[in-house]
């Protein structure tokens, strides 16, 4: 056991699964000698060598299309875009490629590829490097998406993803990255893509989040003397409603908190999920704590923006009071 | 090396070839056409849905390219992609079953026209984006050599050929595609079947130097070559020396092949941006009419024979029509399999492989149906 930060996490089990499979390799920008924007992938290029940990140009559609082909022809590539507002070059490869790979050729060509996107705000960087597009990828079909919340989860959720047959958009909580630390297993373990992690029991509430939110909601939970349970989705595709379902179901009341703006965030999938299955259960809306339908304000507004504490309690106290 | 190669009377590598070599190609040329005429036909009847774009003319390209290659050395292309997929060795009736939308299909119909993939044949698509391939390309090259070289600790023995239009000139992917196969040292020929035309735009109108797209490569430190494409020999003889020498040094190059596609951009093209006159031009001095020629000057073919072959091939094609009519259509629950490899949610996980050997037993009976012959355009 170690006490790791987030950042450390990942690292780790990066190290692990390349020194167990040597398919496993790394591209993008100054994830070499420099070890990634965010210092992930940091020692990985003196300990594997540049034929391994591979800097390329600042080019995302070629990036991600040369692991798309890596990954065609028997490789497991690990990309890294350097922030997710940088994904939007690498989309058309995404979506048309990857995505559907699988289904275009009958499982004859499958895409294998670990995409890690540094996701969020809370560090004070511009709109373009601050913003959630999880429900993006969800939206297609063919990729999986997931977004561990803590140091344990993100290396058990790494290697699952590694070692996935299909892509996964591995998403990092940049506010998270070095925020606090955790007791993370020097050994080897997975955690299943597609399983939510109940992070604290309640029979009042039920409070569904994901990412780096998962600490303000901790923090309106401790504020609070209700009886509330915290579900970190972990995975956001496949997502794991029967968990949902479940808690619902015994506390008649959620909200549901993540950074993304409202509109189409992934948080109206799971309002609707939740009233089809638990329509008769509900003893108040389920309400919505989130990012606004504006584009992410620069760090003076930022936690203005951002599903902070003080609206994640006042949304718990008005369901709870309906 | 930045210069391009100009065509020129370099050595006839392909005449040393054996005479059955030769055949071999004027069969895979001949069969291209049939399946494409047969495709149009089909398209007409609505038998073929969605979108079509047929590789009349250009036959010279999959089949000498294909040529000069092994039979493991990975190669990919945009939506133009029957010529390639057959040069390659898939069955007809497969490709046109996956025109079909049929269970029969080699993806069981769900790619169509522009996705014909062939895992065995290491033929990788088929790709519908313009230029979007050429990155999956420059992936396909990078794991060849990371195989050999990282994983076997040998030397790179594979070279991938993408192929693109004239139209993926302008698009990004093309150039990030090609400076990371530079920077990156990778063997793979980017091989530009330039046509003349990105759709209905004449490439003097949408490409900046597209009276020497060579110089693309210039700005990459890439070698170059201009092939006429317009002949097999000189497809052949031109690109033999670059594959060789890709494999050798692990180099990307890049090629401009002079093409031309007889028939429109796809089915519903008017090709209101071309004259008569100039179609008549190249089909008058047809790709496949200058092999048979060959080979009959040569000795190695007869007009009975090669009449014969003729006859052979419409009994192939129109075999893979029938097949593909007969194939099964997709049951409802191939909307939930393939879309990822383990059952989950509504799906149901990949299909199994034998989902097309159960196909085989369809419409295989290879019964002339001679109502569909001579109603060629």
């Amino acid at each position: 056991m170690a006490n790791l930060t987030l950042v450390q996490a990942i690292n780790l089990a990066l190290i692990q699964e390349m020194e167990a499979d040597d398919r496993v390799m790394l591209l993008g920008e100054d994830v070499g000698p420099n070890g990634g924007v965010f210092r992930v992938t940091d020692g990985l290029h003196a300990r594997f060598g540049g034929d391994r940990v591979v800097d390329t140009p600042l080019a995302e559609s070629g990036i991600i299309g040369t692991a798309i082909g890596l990954a065609m022809n028997g490789l497991r590539p690990i990309p890294e875009i350097q922030f997710e507002g940088f994904l939007g070059p690498a989309y058309d490869q995404l979506t048309t490629h990857a995505a559907r790979m699988r289904t275009r050729t009958r499982g004859a060509f499958t895409v294998p590829m670990v995409v890690r996107v540094p996701i969020g705000g809370g560090i004070h960087a511009p709109e373009l490097h601050s913003d959630s597009p999880e429900a993006i990828y969800a939206h297609h079909p063919g990729l999986k998406v997931v977004m561990p919340a803590s140091p344990y989860d993100a290396k058990g959720l790494l290697i699952s993803a590694i070692r996935d047959p299909d892509p996964v958009m591995y998403f990092e909580p940049k506010r998270i990255y070095r925020a606090f630390r955790e007791e993370v297993p020097e050994d080897e373990y997975t955690i299943p893509i597609g399983e939510a992690r109940v992070v604290s029991e309640g029979d009042e509430l039920t409070i569904v989040t994901w990412g780096a939110p998962v600490v303000q909601c901790m923090k309106a939970i401790e504020n609070s003397e209700k009886s509330i349970e915290l579900i970190d989705l972990r995975t956001i595709y496949p997502v794991d409603i029967d968990t949902i379902e479940e808690s619902v179901k015994k506390t008649g009341r959620c909200v549901i908190v993540h950074e993304a703006p409202k509109t189409c965030g992934f948080g109206a999938e799971i309002a609707t999920s939740i009233m089809e299955r638990c329509f008769l259960h509900l003893e108040a809306p389920v309400q919505r704590v989130t990012g606004f339908d504006t584009v992410m304000p620069y760090y003076k507004l930022e936690l203005e923006y951002l599903p902070e504490t003080e609206r994640i309690s006042r949304a718990i106290e008005e369901v709870v009071a309906y | 090396m930045t210069t391009a190669t100009q065509p020129q009377a370099e050595e006839n590598l392909a005449a040393k070839l054996p005479p059955d070599t030769l055949q071999q190609w004027l069969r895979d040329m001949l069969l291209i056409r049939e399946f494409e005429v047969r495709t149009m036909q089909a398209y007409q009847d609505r038998k073929i849905g969605g979108f079509c774009h047929v590789y009349i003319g250009q036959e010279a390209v999959a089949v000498g390219c294909t040529a000069a290659v092994e039979h493991k050395d990975p190669i990919i292309t945009a939506y133009r992609d029957h010529g390639h997929a057959l040069a390659r060795g898939m069955d007809p009736r497969y490709a046109m079953a996956e025109m079909y939308g049929k269970i029969g299909g080699c993806a069981k119909g769900k790619g169509g026209s522009m996705h014909l993939f062939d895992k065995p044949n290491n033929m990788f698509g088929g790709h519908g984006i313009v230029g979007a391939q050429c990155p999956l390309g420059t992936g396909l090259a990078f794991a060849t050599k990371y195989e050999d070289e990282v994983m076997k600790g040998g030397t790179n023995t594979r070279v991938t050929l993408c192929f693109l239009g004239d139209g993926a000139l302008n698009q990004g992917a093309f150039h990030e595609a090609m400076n990371l196969a530079g920077i990156l040292d990778l063997p793979i020929i980017f091989i530009c079947e330039n046509n003349g035309y990105s759709m209905g735009t004449a490439i003097s109108r949408g490409t900046t130097m597209g009276h020497n797209i060579t110089s693309k490569a210039a700005g990459y430190g890439m070698e170059s070559a201009i092939i006429d494409g317009m002949d097999i020999f000189t497809v052949y003889n031109g690109m033999k020396p670059l594959v060789d020498r890709c494999r050798d040094t692990s180099r990307p190059i890049f090629v401009d092949m002079r093409t031309y596609r007889y028939k429109g951009h796809s089915m519903s093209d008017p090709r209101k941006y071309r004259t008569k006159e100039e179609e008549q031009q190249y089909e008058s001095n047809d790709v496949i009419d200058k092999l048979a020629n060959w080979l009959m000057q040569e000795g190695h073919l007869t007009e009975d024979a090669y009449d014969k072959l003729v006859k052979e091939i419409r009994k192939e094609v129109r075999a893979s029509m029938k097949w593909a009519d007969n194939s099964p259509e997709p049951d409802i629950k191939e909307l939930y399999t393939d879309v990822f490899v383990e059952e989950w949610g509504p799906f149901l996980g990949t299909s199994p492989p034998q989902i097309v050997k159960d196909a085989e037993g369809a419409g295989n009976d290879e019964d002339d149906d001679e109502t569909r012959e001579d109603d060629d355009d």
